[in-house]
C-alpha cells in the first residue's frame, strides 16, 4: 500500500469532518427574535373565503372556484395555498382552515437538502426557488402533507403558505389575517397567541373544545387552531406525534460521524489481521 | 492474452495512437441483430422520447405521481431497490480485501463494474425525477448545505461511492489501454478506496431506509419502524450477493468465450460459498424482522389484506429462499442456489416497494400505480446499462484474465 496508513487516516478524517452531516439543527433563535404565528379560531370563521381570495391575489394564484361544502374535502394544491372546508359536526356546520402549520421544527426544513425549505427566525417557513432542486423529499416528510408540486410544468415550483413572509418583513400582516372580516385570524408571536387561545377557552368553556391544535402537535406549530368540537371532526390529523418529526431521523444522523471514524479503523485492523492467512483460504468455506 | 496485443498507451504501440485505438474500440463487436438487441433498442428509443417529453412538459406528463405520493417507481425501484441490488460490490470487496477470502477474487472486477454502472444509471435516474435538476449543483458546491437532511447524506455518498468504485475498477481500464505506470498507481489505491467505499455503503444503504423515517404516519405500520435503516443495511448484504449470483449465471453464459475452463468450475464453488453467506445474513434479517414485528405489536393487522401481503413477503420471499439457500448449500445444488437468488431478489423488490410506494399512503383514497411510461423509462435505463456493461466486458479484461504483463510486473 503506497498510501501510508497515517496519511490515509488523515485524509479520511478531513473528508469526514467536512461530510459528517450529522449536525442537528439547533433552534434558530438568533437576535432574540421570537417565532411568530397565526391563531385560527374556527368558532369565529364564517367560511367566507376572504382569506383564500386574498392569498390568491397576493401570490398570483388563480382565484378559488369552488366553495366550502360539508362532505367535500377541498385540499390545498399547486394552485391554492390555503383552503377553508366545511364539516358537519356534532355542533352543526363548522369551518376549518387547512394550510401550512409553520412547525417549530419543520420536517420539510430538515428534509430539504438544499435549504430551500427554510424556517426563518421570525417563524414563517418559506420556500426558496433559487435553491430547490425539486426532489419532493419535503412532501414525503411533511406530516401535514402541505408542500405541493407543479407536476405539469417544465420549471416546477413547490407551492405552500409562507405566512406572507415578504409582507411581514415590510411590517404588514399576512394577507389572510388582514382580510378576515370575522376576526377569526390573528397574527402575533407564538407566545402571545397561546396566551390568547388559552384565555378564550377559559372564558368560554362551553364554546370551545379544550385543546389548542398546534400547541403540542409535531413538536408545536406556528399556526394554532381552536375549535368547538374535537379536532378529528374537522379533518385535522389527530394521529400525529407530539415530538418533532426531525427527531425521528436524528438518531441515524448522529450515528454517522462515529461510523465514519470507527469503520475505517476497524476495517483496516481486520485487513491487517487477516493479511497473512492466505494459507487458510479453505477455511472460509 | 498474446504478447502481440497492441496497446495504445504503451511505448511499443506500433504507431497506433490512442484516438485510433479508441475509435476502433467504439465499433460494435458481436452480432447486431440478437433477440436482446431487437427488444431493447426500441425501448431505449422510446425511453429517450419520453424523457424529452418529461423535460418539456413536466414530470406529471408521463408519470402518475400525485401530491400525496410524490415518489413513485423511479425512486422506489430505480434508486431504492437498484442501490440495494448494487450492494454486492461492497460486500465482495469486504470479503476479498478486508477478510482476505481470496476464493472470491475472480468475481470482484465484474461486480465492481456492475456496482459502478448501477449507481451511475439508477442513481442517475434520480435526475429524471428532480423537478429542478439544474439546482442539483446546490447541495454539492456547498452554497446550500442541508446538513440535517438524510437525503443530503445519501446524495453525497452516492457521488463519493461512485468515485471509490471507479478507483477500484480503474486498474482494469489501465490494463485495457496498456497503461502500465498508471495501472501500478491506480491499483495501489485500491485498498483505500475499498475501505472508504465500505464505510460509505454502510451509511447510505441504511440511509436509504432512514429517508423514510419522517414519513411515520404515511407508511403502513407493518413496514414502518425506527429500525428501517438497520433492516435496509442487513438486507442489502444478501440482496447484493443474490444479484451477484443471478448476474453471474447470466454473464457466464452470455460471455462464456471470455472464460477459461478453470474459471467455469471455480464459479460453481464460489456460488456455493455465497449461498452460505446469503443464508446466514437472511437468517439474521428474518430474526430482526420478527423482533421488529413483535416490538411493534401489530398482531391485529395481520388479518387484513396488507397483513397477508406482509406475510407473503416474509414467508414466500425471505423465509423460503433462506431455506433454499441452506438446503442447496448442503446438497451443493447450483440450480437451486440460482432459484433461491431470484426469489430473494423478488423479495427485495417487494420490500423496498412496500415501504416506498405500495405501503406509502396506504390509506389514501386513490392509489398510485405507475404509468406505462414510467415503466418504459425504467426499462430503458436498465437496458442502456446492460449495453454499456456489454461494451465494457467485450473490451476490457473484466471476465477474462488480465494481460500477461500485469503478472510479469508483480
Ligand atoms: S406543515 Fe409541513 S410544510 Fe408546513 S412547516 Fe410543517 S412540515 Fe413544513
Ligand atoms: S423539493 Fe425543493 S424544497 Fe422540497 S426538499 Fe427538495 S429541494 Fe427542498
Amino acid at each position: 500500500m503506497s498510501l501510508g496508513r497515517r496519511d490515509f487516516m488523515k485524509t479520511l478524517g478531513l473528508v469526514s469532518a467536512t461530510l459528517t452531516f450529522g449536525k442537528a439543527k439547533a433552534e434558530q433563535h438568533k437576535n432574540n427574535v421570537e417565532f411568530h404565528g397565526i391563531l385560527y379560531d374556527s368558532t369565529r370563521c364564517i367560511g367566507c373565503q376572504s382569506c383564500e381570495f386574498a392569498c390568491a391575489e397576493v401570490h398570483n394564484l388563480p382565484e378559488p372556484e369552488d366553495m366550502p361544502e360539508a362532505g367535500v374535502v377541498r385540499k390545498t394544491s399547486e394552485h391554492s395555498r390555503i383552503v377553508i372546508n366545511a364539516f358537519d359536526t356534532t355542533k352543526g356546520e363548522v369551518y376549518a382552515r387547512q394550510s401550512c402549520m409553520h412547525c417549530n421544527q419543520p420536517a420539510c426544513d430538515a428534509a430539504c437538502l438544499t435549504q430551500a425549505m427554510h424556517k426563518t427566525e421570525e417563524g414563517p417557513v418559506i420556500w426558496r426557488g433559487d435553491k430547490c432542486m425539486g426532489c419532493r423529499y419535503c412532501m414525503v416528510s411533511c406530516p401535514f402533507e402541505i408542500p405541493k408540486f407543479e407536476y405539469h410544468s417544465a420549471n416546477p415550483k413547490i407551492e405552500k403558505c409562507t405566512m406572507c413572509y415578504e409582507r411581514i418583513e415590510e411590517g404588514k400582516l399576512p394577507a389572510c389575517v388582514e382580510n378576515c372580516p370575522a376576526e377569526a385570524l390573528m397574527f402575533g408571536t407564538r407566545r402571545e397567541l397561546l396566551k390568547e387561545a388559552r384565555k378564550r377557552i377559559v372564558e368560554n368553556p362551553d364554546l370551545y373544545y379544550d385543546h389548542i391544535y398546534g400547541e403540542q402537535e409535531a413538536g408545536g406549530t406556528g399556526l394554532l387552531c381552536l375549535s368547538p368540537v374535537p379536532f378529528n371532526e374537522l379533518g385535522f390529523k389527530t394521529n400525529l406525534q407530539n415530538s418533532s418529526y426531525p427527531e425521528l431521523s436524528k438518531g441515524f444522523l448522529y450515528s454517522v460521524p462515529s461510523v465514519f471514524v470507527l469503520w475505517p479503523a476497524l476495517l483496516l485492523g481486520i485487513h491487517e489481521a487477516t493479511k497473512n492467512n492466505n494459507l487458510k483460504e479453505e477455511e472460509n468455506e | 492474452m498474446s504478447n502481440t496485443a497492441v496497446y495504445p498507451v504503451s511505448v511499443n504501440n506500433n504507431g497506433k495512437s490512442i484516438w485510433s485505438f479508441l475509435r476502433s474500440e467504439m465499433k460494435p463487436k458481436g452480432k447486431i441483430f440478437t433477440p436482446f438487441n431487437i427488444i431493447s433498442f426500441p425501448i431505449m428509443i422510446l425511453g429517450l422520447v419520453l424523457i424529452v417529453i418529461r423535460f418539456w412538459k413536466g414530470i406529471g406528463s408521463i408519470t402518475n405521481l400525485t401530491q400525496e405520493v410524490p415518489w413513485g417507481l423511479w425512486i422506489g425501484f430505480d434508486v431504492v431497490t437498484g442501490v440495494a441490488f448494487a450492494g454486492g460490490a461492497y460486500v465482495l470487496t469486504f470479503m476479498v480485501y478486508i477478510l482476505n477470502m481470496k476464493k472470491y477474487h475472480s468475481l470482484v472486477k465484474v461486480t465492481v463494474l456492475n456496482g459502478f454502472l448501477a449507481y451511475l444509471f439508477y442513481a442517475g435516474a434520480l435526475l429524471l425525477d428532480l423537478g429542478r435538476p439544474w439546482h442539483v449543483i446546490n447541495p454539492i458546491i456547498g452554497n446550500n448545505f442541508g446538513t440535517s437532511s438524510v437525503l443530503f447524506l445519501v446524495a453525497w455518498h452516492f457521488l463519493l461511492y461512485m468515485i471509490a468504485e471507479l478507483i477500484e475498477f480503474s486498474p482494469t481500464i489501465a490494463e485495457w489501454l496498456g497503461a502500465r505506470r498508471a495501472r501500478k498507481i491506480l491499483s495501489s489505491m485500491t485498498l483505500a478506496a475499498v475501505i472508504f467505499g465500505i464505510t460509505l455503503s454502510t451509511l447510505h444503504q441504511s440511509g436509504l431506509g432512514a429517508l423514510f423515517l419522517m414519513a411515520k404516519e404515511k407508511i403502513h405500520p407493518l413496514w414502518y419502524s425506527e429500525f428501517i435503516p438497520i433492516l435496509f443495511f442487513v438486507s442489502s448484504i444478501f440482496a447484493g450477493l443474490s444479484m451477484v449470483i443471478f448476474e453471474g449465471s447470466i454473464t457466464n453464459r452470455v460471455f462464456s468465450n471470455q472464460l477459461t475452463e478453470k474459471s467455469h468450475k471455480e464459479h460453481d464453488r464460489i456460488l456455493h460459498g455465497l449461498a452460505k453467506i446469503c443464508a446466514g445474513t437472511m437468517f439474521a434479517y428474518f430474526f430482526l424482522k420478527v423482533l421488529v414485528f413483535i416490538h411493534g405489536q401489530h398482531w391485529n393487522l395481520i388479518n387484513t389484506g396488507y397483513g397477508y401481503w406482509y406475510l407473503l413477503e416474509m414467508i414466500g420471499f425471505v423465509l423460503l429462499p433462506m431455506m433454499l439457500f441452506f438446503y442447496s448449500y448442503r446438497k451443493n445444488n447450483i440450480t437451486m442456489i440460482k432459484i433461491a437468488s431470484i426469489l430473494t431478489l423478488l423479495g427485495i423488490i417487494l420490500n423496498r416497494l412496500n415501504i416506498s410506494v405500495i405501503g406509502f399512503k396506504w390509506d389514501a383514497a386513490v392509489h398510485y400505480v405507475p404509468s406505462w411510461m414510467e415503466i418504459a423509462v425504467t426499462l430503458a435505463v436498465i437496458f442502456t446499462e446492460i449495453w454499456i456493461f456489454r461494451w465494457v466486458i467485450r473490451r476490457m479484461p473484466v471476465l477474462r484474465e488480465s494481460p500477461s504483463w500485469v503478472n510479469e510486473e508483480k
